[in-house]
């Protein structure tokens, strides 16, 4: 028994394997790495988000996708900006990118069409997406460019202490609005809708299943896709409420949820403590930018036209 | 390397600054063009959005200028290099992202045709007065590189220099161009694409696993990796150790501010460029750059015929600025004059490196025109005596 506790403690001291130890009834100790560790930047462990914050299941959730789906990592590339969510690039092991407050989408609009081939995720929060960045979020969905665009939504802006969003729902409290918040938020699946995003769901941080399929949906589709995960905030959200724990959280998730495939986004509005519906909401296809940028200049330009190579362009031509 | 031929347009031609600024970067290799529509530099997008097409660019209008700064910094990870246009008021809102292209080091090109501030100022009309917003104008202790043309040529010429020094150094480069020049049309000659160097993208020899993306043994200014060749690697506008990740601490604040300084500042002597002109006996030495610089050569000839010996240095490169040659001047003129279009902002500069030893005086003018040369050659005469 002592060697197999030798070999159980040598494993989990090594840095480079992330062990999931089992020991068989021969009495063997099977050392493996994590499925996941391969999508995880391990050596950057233990993450900074807090005890029962909900924006590590929204990543463990992309990760599970991509390994379901056997996607070619080394061509995907996530890209996020400031905030508790801006930190998902920092824990991928992708090409990833923590750019500046509000900006992920325009960030990420140069990498895709610069380097077509590329799958490229943006994993910001609310107050980053449609707070800050609120101009490039709808004229990304109008123009119908290439990305994923994943929302955390924890109904406040956690990182600099609990301030009002434009996510935080009418009366909740929040270190700006002390009194109970009476700003009109954002239904933000209905705006990514009207402003022409191809797939739009919604899900919480409770429907790990359901939102792995949504992951492993959008990342096989094109064009202008929009997932909005409500993850909770205990720290902060719940707390300046009184809603408890993390888990009395993610039983209000339990409680209030309801699964609406197909609801019309007008009617998918969040109010305080309220109704919680989710589901995929809208899976279209449409021309994406590059299709229709593509499309347009072979119509007019013919044999002349000349597409950014796959690959990005002319100085990398060369080599 | 040598340039795409077809991005060059070789021959003689009949040019804006505007234009020449935008032949000079498809010549250069730029293949990736964000901006928003402003007047004076809307033309330079106008030129680029019909000639990409034809050379696997992509020209895209962004909702806003910082837009269009993010979505440069993003093509330009794909080795791609990218490019944005703007003039004051969108250089304003392109502060926050030059910042992170300083701090990511990513090699971008930002032109601004000055026209008159501050604020929505004059949209029509000339000025020089974002010299110290080019330098500053982001938040925290970084370094840049500004170029000045003062024609249509050096519109071409100096932004395929533009690129090949964000190239080299890893930084985003301003380029200062301003109204008059951006709207002045003179003659352009455009060399064939086999007389052009473009300088690539250095990009690592190392294999996945054992390259760091902020390492910098061989030198200051780390190798490059693209995203999608498969580093897998991590980047942030947050300051950050050799492996692009994120650490909190004065030991790491130190090491990555001070290396992306020191890249440029251990450089001064390779990157700065100016025109001299009769400096050695000179009482007086004129120092200018742009379209300002133009009409100071008039101004000179007048103070010669009234007999001043006046000398003649043009900042090629404003940033980082000559201060050697300014501080060798200043031990043996009588005065330096500084002509410029704002209300004297390398005035500033010209002072501090002369360090009291000559005094420099400034020829102000607020902008909306150029200085009558009249002007400049009294402040000229004045100062000789």
């Amino acid at each position: 028994m002592s060697h197999e506790r030798e070999i159980i403690d040598q494993a989990e001291m090594r840095s480079d394997v992330h062990p999931v130890i089992s020991v068989t009834p021969d009495h063997e100790v099977l050392v493996e790495n994590h499925p996941l560790a391969e999508y995880l930047r391990m050596d950057r462990m233990p993450h900074i988000w807090c005890p029962t914050c909900g924006i590590g299941i929204a990543a463990k959730c992309f990760a599970e996708a991509l390994y379901e789906l056997k996607v070619d990592c080394t061509k995907v590339a996530v890209v996020s900006g400031i905030g508790c969510t801006g930190r998902v690039a920092g824990y991928m092991k992708l090409d990833a990118f923590h750019s500046t407050h509000g900006r992920p989408i325009p960030f990420a609009t140069g990498l895709k069409l610069c380097r077509p081939e590329l799958m490229v995720a943006v994993f910001s929060g609310d107050g980053d997406l449609v707070g800050i960045g609120g101009n490039h979020f709808i004229h990304a969905a109008r123009r119908n460019i290439d990305l994923m665009v994943v929302l955390v939504n924890n109904f406040i802006y956690g990182m600099t202490g609990g301030q009002n969003a434009p996510t935080t729902p009418l009366t909740a409290r929040t270190s700006t609005m002390p009194f109970g918040n009476y700003e009109r938020p954002f239904n933000i699946p209905h705006l990514a809708a009207s402003c022409g995003a191809t797939y739009v769901a919604r899900w919480t941080t409770l429907h790990v299943r359901r939102l792995t399929r949504s992951f492993k949906e959008a990342i096989q589709r094109k064009g202008f896709r929009f997932i909005e995960v409500i993850a909770p905030c205990s720290t902060l959200y719940g707390r300046l409420n009184k809603l408890g724990t993390g888990f009395d959280l993610m039983k209000y998730y339990r409680d209030a949820s309801e699964i609406h495939n197909g609801a019309d986004t007008r009617d998918v509005q969040i109010d305080f403590q309220g109704k919680l519906i989710c589901g995929k909401f809208l899976d279209e296809e449409k021309p994406t930018y590059i299709e229709s940028m593509h499309e347009h200049y072979r119509r007019v330009l013919g044999e002349r036209y000349v597409p950014m190579p796959d690959t990005g362009g002319w100085i990398n031509g060369q080599d | 390397m040598k340039a795409d031929p077809s991005g060059v347009l070789t021959g003689a031609h009949y040019l804006d600054g505007d234009f020449a600024c935008g032949e000079g970067a498809m010549a250069a290799g730029c293949r990736f063009v964000a901006g928003y529509p402003i007047t004076p530099s809307t033309e330079v997008v106008e030129r680029i959005s019909r000639r990409f097409p034809m050379m696997g660019g992509v020209f895209i209008q962004m909702e806003d200028e910082l837009a269009s700064m993010a979505a440069i910094i993003g093509a330009s990870w794909t080795g791609t290099k990218s490019m944005t246009v703007t003039s004051g008021p969108g250089f304003s809102l392109m502060m926050e992202n030059i910042g992170l292209a300083a701090m990511m080091e990513t090699p971008c090109v930002v032109v601004n045709v000055q026209r008159g501030g501050p604020s929505t100022g004059l949209p029509t009309m000339v000025g020089q007065a974002d010299m110290m917003q080019a330098r500053w104008g982001s938040h925290g202790d970084y370094e840049i590189i500004a170029l000045c043309p003062q024609s249509p040529q050096e519109a071409f010429n100096l932004t395929i220099d533009a690129f090949n020094l964000a190239e080299q150094y890893r930084v985003p480069v301003m380029f200062m161009m301003d109204e008059c020049v951006g709207h002045m049309t003179e003659r352009v000659v455009i060399p064939p694409a086999g007389e052009l160097e473009c300088v690539p993208r250095r990009l690592t020899a190392k294999k996945p696993g054992e390259y760091l993306p902020y390492a910098f043994d061989g030198g200051l200014i780390p190798e490059f990796a693209r995203a999608g060749d498969g580093y897998r690697f991590h980047t942030t506008g947050l300051t950050h150790d050799q492996r692009g990740y994120p650490v909190m601490s004065v030991e790491c604040q130190q090491e990555n501010v001070q290396r992306i300084l020191d890249k440029i500042r251990l450089n001064v002597d390779k990157i700065v460029r100016f025109d001299e002109e009769q400096t050695d006996k000179a009482d007086v030495v004129v120092v200018t750059y742009g379209i300002t610089a133009r009409v100071a050569r008039a101004a000179i000839d007048l103070a010669r015929k009234e007999g001043v010996k006046v000398g003649f240095l043009r900042l090629i490169v404003a940033w980082p600025f000559p201060e050697k040659r300014i501080q060798e001047l200043a031990k043996k003129v009588k005065a330096f004059v500084v002509p410029e279009i704002n209300r004297g902002q390398m005035l500033l500069e010209v002072e501090r490196a002369s360090a009291g030893q000559a005094p420099a005086i400034g020829v102000p003018h607020l902008g909306g025109g150029v200085h009558d040369p009249h002007d400049i050659a009294q402040a000229i005469v004045e100062a000789a005596k």
